[in-house]
């Protein structure tokens, strides 16, 4: 019974360190001949700068906390 | 019960690991056969016996644009001496691989590897990467990405070499 515990437990050490060793790849696994997609122009939040600018007068107006993203200004919200 | 769940952590396992062991064309590998990559999109030249230079290329990769010129002079410089560009596009699109090449017109062939198999054999490490091969069907040099005239400056001094060997005995 002891033996067979132990044989068990050896085989699953073994089987979690294939596992870990499967999920210790590279974070990112789309492969570089992979990336049309990504590469798109409408993958890309920055496309329409009249538009970021628009969503960025929001939303530091309604957060009343200028200053966070990047724009100059005292976190009042009134500019 | 027990069982099962091995059974289960051996196939995640598994098919976490076979990604892996598909290897990475290097120098001094053999270049997997062009002509059984089932490549379309345009005719395959001969390379038995001749230096090639093969490009893996894609109409989304800005690098790739700005690489097909330096490969059209070195296929106009070198054809008579036996150098053979081939650029492999690896675009999911067949439209857009069509209106890239209508509209750079390379000097060199090229072809379209729709389904991924001939990228997914050589692993390209980065887009653009070009292989450089000898007249034996050996990897001698791989590029990288694309430096502009400093890619083409080592291109040319490796084509210079390879030119330069004599070919297989057959």
């Amino acid at each position: 019974m002891r033996r067979r515990s132990r044989a068990f437990a050896a085989a699953l050490a073994v089987a979690a360190l294939l596992l870990g060793a499967g999920c210790a790849g590279p974070a990112v696994r789309v492969r570089p001949w992979e990336r049309g997609q990504l590469a798109d122009a409408a993958m890309d939040p920055g496309r329409d700068p009249l538009g970021s600018a628009l969503t960025e007068h929001v939303y530091f107006s309604r957060e009343a906390a200028s200053g966070g993203r990047g724009v100059g200004g005292s976190g009042c919200g009134c500019n | 019960m027990v069982t099962r769940i091995l059974r289960f952590l051996a196939v995640t396992a598994a098919l976490g690991l076979a990604p892996r062991l598909t290897a990475q064309v290097v120098a001094g590998d053999l270049f997997p056969a062009l002509s059984a990559a089932a490549l379309g999109g345009g005719p395959l030249p001969a390379t038995a016996g001749k230096v090639t230079l093969v490009d893996f290329w894609a109409s989304w990769c800005a690098p790739c644009k700005a690489s097909f010129p330096a490969y059209s002079r070195l296929q106009t410089d070198f054809r008579a001496r036996g150098l053979v560009v081939v650029a492999v596009s690896v675009d999911e699109s067949a439209p857009a691989y069509a209106a890239f090449v209508a509209k750079l017109k390379p000097a060199f062939a090229t072809v379209h590897d729709a389904r991924h198999l001939l990228v997914a054999q050589v692993q390209v490490p980065t887009m653009p990467t070009s292989y450089l091969v000898d007249r034996s069907g050996r990897v001698r040099f791989l590029h990288p990405g694309f430096h502009g005239d400093a890619t083409e400056r080592e291109l040319r001094a490796e084509v210079e070499i390879l030119l330069a060997e004599q070919a297989p005995a057959p």
